[in-house]
């Protein structure tokens, strides 16, 4: 690790690596709860018209490529709000639109479709200290909105007819979401590239959901998946001699994997009571003794906990055991 | 609290409702009725400006519905649907009701955090604050939707078929629920597909039919209306507006207004 941060370009790479960790889970989380799951990619290719005009004049390709960004995002959000990007197809036009014009700009500039490449796939070791001082500053307007609106932009995310009784500016917070996430796109495309980066945006997430319960626990979590695969997945390619972007997307797959077992193992042990049988409390059990077992019921005993009433029911050889006293009662 | 006048809203050109008159009064529950595609949906998410309509006037709290800033003082339960809410626990829907009383980028007060467990208490789920809202039956998922609209403490609520698909004995906690509200002041408006263990709390109801209302007065007439052309009698789960009745009903009530 030591040896890795003597490089300047690493100490750059790992810091632009950390801050996309970071900002990307955290706009995602509010996408992913959206449904807009694939809305990242999309943006990407908006993005690529900004490159592509970059490159045709010349200026940095990360300003104009946000500018593009956001300006799709919005046209996106729009077109969505009156009701008419219906059936996908303004959006793709949109998309693709920006993908051939990214492809056009950068041919009539002379760098060809080639040039599109390392903003394509990431180009984590060529990061200049102004693409880093332009994404620290944005990374923290992303944290400091995401974070603080937190309790408004989840409402206007799950359940926009409601938010709008509550008398949010559901339009206004729809369209931050949005544009944050083209912020995002825009910005990572140094790091994991365009056409990776809403695998960043999105499978933290799935991930983060599989192992934690509620939203803002989903977000944190996702959060911390996210910095530790893209740190890692920079980490592990400068001595793997691999592609980064690759790898930190491959890297989050793999943590997704794992947290199918892991969701599983959680589920068994911490929150083993099912939903309730009955929801009858004026129904009596009758009280029957059954045999002793030097076994002691509890909580994650391994054996599964059915929610009975007012107490909890041990599922048993086929049947149900419930702690009374000193003894089981069958239930 | 809540009145329309001769509203009517278009869709795609065709009305859905045609001058609507409707009220609701302080401390008054007023239940609307009507069968599938009567229009009583459209009318509350119109009243709450979800949608637009296009001739008419709405005053909510003696306001027009466009210059009406006080969102606080209603609560809305809308149809009981959780596509977008699963993942969340239960305190976190809840306090989602709460933002009308919020400022952006500050944390919940304690005053807030107090309405958000007393509303979930209210409802009777203060043992599932930390659920996800998708591990809950039908009948405590609603309740959930019942307490977000309690959180922010209004003085109309306002729910969207709350009984659908809900079984009897929830229904009855949410009866419960309402006889409170109602006790200490709140004007509720809701709308239902049948009358069931809600029955007993309304004071009036208003039946839609076919986009125009077809009766405005007390439970009571209506039945008795009904009764008295030997129409369907009581159930034990209460009275039937449902679909199978409504051309039945519509006949009958229609006779029963004045025109």
């Amino acid at each position: 690790m030591i040896e890795i941060l003597s490089y300047p370009f690493m100490q750059r790479a790992l810091l632009a690596a950390l801050l996309t960790g970071l900002i990307a889970p955290a706009i995602g989380t509010y996408v992913v709860q959206r449904r807009l799951s694939l809305l990242g990619d999309g943006l990407g290719h908006v993005a690529l018209a900004g490159v592509g005009l970059a490159l045709l004049t010349g200026f940095a390709p990360i300003p104009i490529a946000v500018v593009a960004c956001v300006a799709g995002a919005v046209v996106v959000e729009v077109l969505r709000q009156r009701g008419k990007a219906t059936g996908d197809v303004g959006l793709a036009v949109l998309f693709y639109g920006g993908l051939a014009a990214g492809v056009f700009l950068s041919g009539i500039s002379g760098v060809g479709a080639g040039g599109l490449a390392q903003y394509l796939f990431g180009s984590l070791t060529t990061v200049t200290p102004g693409d880093v001082k332009l994404i620290a500053v944005l990374a923290v307007v992303i944290l400091v909105t995401t974070l603080g609106l937190a309790p408004q932009l989840y409402a206007v995310s799950t359940d926009e007819e409601f938010a709008r009784t509550q008398g949010l500016p559901v339009r206004l917070y729809n369209i931050t979401v949005v544009s944050l996430a083209a912020i995002t796109v825009a910005l990572a495309m140094r790091t994991v590239g365009l056409l990776l980066v809403s695998a960043l945006m999105v499978i933290p997430v799935a991930a983060a959901r599989n192992l934690v319960r509620g939203f803002t626990a989903t977000l944190l979590c996702a959060v911390g998946i996210g910095v530790a695969t893209a740190v890692g997945g920079a980490a592990a390619s400068f001595y793997a001699n691999a592609a980064p972007g690759a790898f930190i997307v491959l890297l989050a797959i793999a943590v997704f994997m794992l947290s199918w077992p892991v969701s599983y193992l959680l589920r068994r042990r911490r929150a083993a009571v099912l939903p309730e049988l009955v929801d009858d409390d004026e129904l009596v059990t009758p009280h029957t003794i059954t045999e002793s077992h030097p076994h002691r019921h509890a909580p994650g005993c391994g054996h599964p906990a059915v929610q009975h009433g007012d107490h909890t029911d041990f599922i048993h050889e086929g049947h149900r055991h419930a702690v009374h006293a000193d003894h089981y009662d069958e239930h | 609290m809540l009145a329309a006048n001769e509203l009517t809203v278009e869709r795609g050109g065709l009305p859905v409702l045609r001058g609507i008159d409707i009220s609701v009064r302080t401390g008054e529950a007023v239940a609307l009725m009507g069968g599938n595609g009567s229009g009583k949906s459209t009318l509350v998410r119109t009243l709450l400006g979800l949608l637009p309509y296009q001739r008419g006037t709405v005053t909510l709290f003696g306001a027009p519905l466009r210059d009406f800033r006080d969102w606080s003082r209603i609560g809305y339960v809308p149809q009981r649907s959780l596509a977008q809410l699963a993942g969340s626990k239960v305190k976190e829907v809840v306090a989602a009701g709460r933002l009308t009383r919020r400022r952006p980028f500050r944390p919940l007060s304690r005053a807030d955090r107090d309405a958000v467990h007393n509303a979930i208490t209210l409802v009777g789920l203060s043992d599932r604050l930390n659920s996800d809202i998708a591990g809950l039956s039908g009948g405590q998922q609603q309740r959930v939707l019942v307490a977000r609209a309690l959180a922010g403490e209004p003085d109309l609520l306002v729910l969207d078929e709350p009984t659908s698909g809900v079984d009897l004995e929830h229904q009855r906690v949410l009866a419960d629920v309402l006889a409170g509200l109602l006790a200490a002041g709140t004007s509720v408006l809701v709308v239902l597909h049948e009358v069931g263990p809600l029955g007993s709390l309304i004071d009036r109801a208003v039946v839609l039919s076919d986009g125009r209302v077809v009766h405005d007065g007390s439970l009571g007439d209506l039945g008795q209306h009904r009764r008295g052309l030997g129409s369907q009698q009581h159930h034990d789960h209460g009275q039937q507006i449902g679909d199978d009745h409504d051309q039945n009903a519509e006949t009958l009530l229609g006779g029963a207004v004045e025109p």
